[in-house]
């Protein structure tokens, strides 16, 4: 009797935790399913290579585009840098007092803050008191912020995982501390490090509400990827096109089309981050 | 016989913790001491100390005289990459560089100024019993090597610097008995052009290579000697009590 029902539950277990998988599976796949079939048609190389035209309604995506490549640079140029630089200091340096803790709490609270408050932050901070007008430096620096929590954290505990064996063997051959993080500790953490920069920038390219008062245009004629420009952006491109737009029936196709090449990019960008940390397990085995 | 290495009146703490107490123990040039001592009385600390590995650690506590020869190796106006360079050191377990086996050898004299080709590389791989094994993958990563292997090519790493003493940190106890015999040899085969201090928890390896031995408890050393005379006419009834496996 008590194997029975031992049995019974293990199974009970086992069929809960199967069905709450495949619900999250199945909305997973309508997601993925809805966006490819009715995006599918309308990708081709016109699509990717032409300017928006006839008021939108006709052409491609390519400023867009050109907008969502550049504005991720420019955060990659500003957060990581100051990300990383900031996580060996907290990991590699910084003793283990009341300021460093609080530095780190502070650091944790912030990648859970909402990205439309920095989208606001950068509206104070970034567009009026330094200046910089509604463009793409504005943007881009807004969005650095936002990014610089998730790298400091991810390089952080990238930092962590490699032991301290691995820091006295440098030591002990006479390396500097400076020469041991440079020479041994970074190397051997690329592996996480990269694998968590390349997963923060791809959360940021797809960001919409920290470039809606920054920078990001609702259309944009002729050239544009000019720093202290506005520009296009494929998230708030895909926002206006679903919500804003005079004719949005027209341009339906338009907007799966530019859904289904955002989501091509993120899972480009991840699947480099996964080719990132394969590479490297390669090497360390 | 000429004293190379050599503390005085050392305290170690950590903290609350007192983990050495008034050590005063010297090592002769061209020997082999072995520390040994249940686990926690400090040989570990004590070994550390020489080349400067507790600075790592802000809340250590260090009091005492620690001299290479005439040399103070707590003395402020000397760099402590320099006494890292003059004391090698080889720890428990393995930790060869993320970087290939020839870099692995090359990186500790490159950052030292000292000259770096495939010869000084070669004569170190050589001195550590390796070169025959790995002298057609030396662009491998070190990782690769079996955990032997590893260990040797960090003994190579320590002695391509030229040190004039290597400090070892229980070196076999991760490895198994035929890798063990193989760097006892090479550990013998050192003392001639350098001055080895070695840790071990083995009793039959302290009898095998050591010519002096020092047996630490609770933080304080109790006896020391020749390894003749610890292990066979130990003067301290702990110290007899410990190698015939009382405790430990």
């Amino acid at each position: 009797m008590q194997y029975k029902t031992n049995k019974l539950s293990s199974v009970v277990e086992w069929g809960t935790l199967l069905l709450t998988t495949l619900i999250v599976c199945f909305f997973l796949f309508v997601i993925i399913w809805e966006i490819v079939s009715k995006g599918a048609s309308s990708l081709s190389w016109e699509f990717v290579s032409k300017v928006p035209s006839a008021g939108m309604t006709k052409g491609g995506i390519l400023t867009p585009i050109i907008g969502t490549v550049l504005l991720t640079l420019i955060t990659a140029l500003f957060a990581i840098p100051f990300g990383v630089c900031c996580a060996i200091y907290l990991n590699e340096y910084a003793e283990n007092n009341w300021l460093t803790r609080t530095i780190r709490a502070s650091i944790r609270n912030l990648s859970g803050v909402p990205s439309i408050i920095y989208g606001l932050f950068g509206l104070a901070l970034f567009v009026q008191a330094l200046q910089f007008g509604t463009s793409l430096i504005a943007a881009g620096l807004t969005l650095g912020l936002l990014s610089l929590p998730y790298i400091i954290t991810t390089t952080e505990e990238a930092l962590k995982r490699i032991p301290n064996s691995t820091r006295e063997a440098a030591l002990a051959v006479g390396a500097t501390k400076f020469e041991t993080i440079k020479d041994v500790v970074l190397p051997s953490a690329m592996s996480g490090i990269l694998t968590g920069l390349v997963l923060t920038l791809s959360r940021a390219a797809g960001e919409t509400a920290p470039i809606l008062f920054t920078g990001a245009a609702f259309y944009i004629n002729g050239s544009s990827g000019y720093l202290n420009q506005e520009f296009m952006a494929l998230p708030y491109h895909l926002y206006m096109l679903s919500t804003q737009h005079q004719s949005i029936d027209q341009v339906r196709p338009i907007a799966y089309g530019t859904a289904l090449v955002l989501v091509i990019v993120v899972f480009l960008l991840n699947l480099t981050a996964f080719y990132i940390r394969y590479k490297y397990r390669k090497n360390e085995n | 016989m000429k004293t190379k290495l050599s503390a005085e009146n050392l305290n170690i703490s950590f903290g609350e913790k007192h983990v050495l107490k008034n050590i005063s123990v010297s090592f002769a040039e061209h020997e082999i001491t072995a520390l040994i001592g249940p686990s926690g009385c400090g040989k570990s600390t004590l070994l550390r100390s020489f080349n400067r590995m507790h600075d790592l650690f802000p809340d250590a506590k260090i009091n005492g005289s620690l001299h290479l020869e005439e040399l103070d190796l707590y003395d402020r106006h000397v760099p402590v990459t320099e006494i890292r360079k003059r004391i090698g050191m080889v720890f428990q377990k393995a930790n060869p560089f993320p970087k290939s086996i020839y870099e692995n050898i090359a990186y500790g004299l490159k950052i030292n100024n000292l000259p770096c080709n495939k010869e000084v590389v070669q004569k170190a791989l050589e001195e550590a019993y390796l070169w025959d094994e790995v002298k057609n993958d030396l662009k491998m990563p070190a990782t690769r090597l079996s955990g032997g292997q590893q260990q040797r090519l960090c003994i190579a790493r320590a002695v391509a610097l030229r040190p004039e003493v290597i400090l070892m940190d229980e070196p076999c106890s991760a490895l198994d008995p035929v890798s063990t015999l193989k760097i006892e040899e090479l550990i013998k085969h050192l003392k001639k052009k350098y001055t080895i201090v070695i840790v071990t928890h083995n009793m039959q390896q302290a009898q095998r290579i050591a010519d002096k031995t020092v047996f630490m408890y609770l933080g304080e050393v109790k006896e020391e000697g020749t390894t003749d005379e610890i292990f066979n006419h130990p003067k301290n009834e702990m110290t007899a009590n410990y190698i015939s496996g009382y405790f430990g």
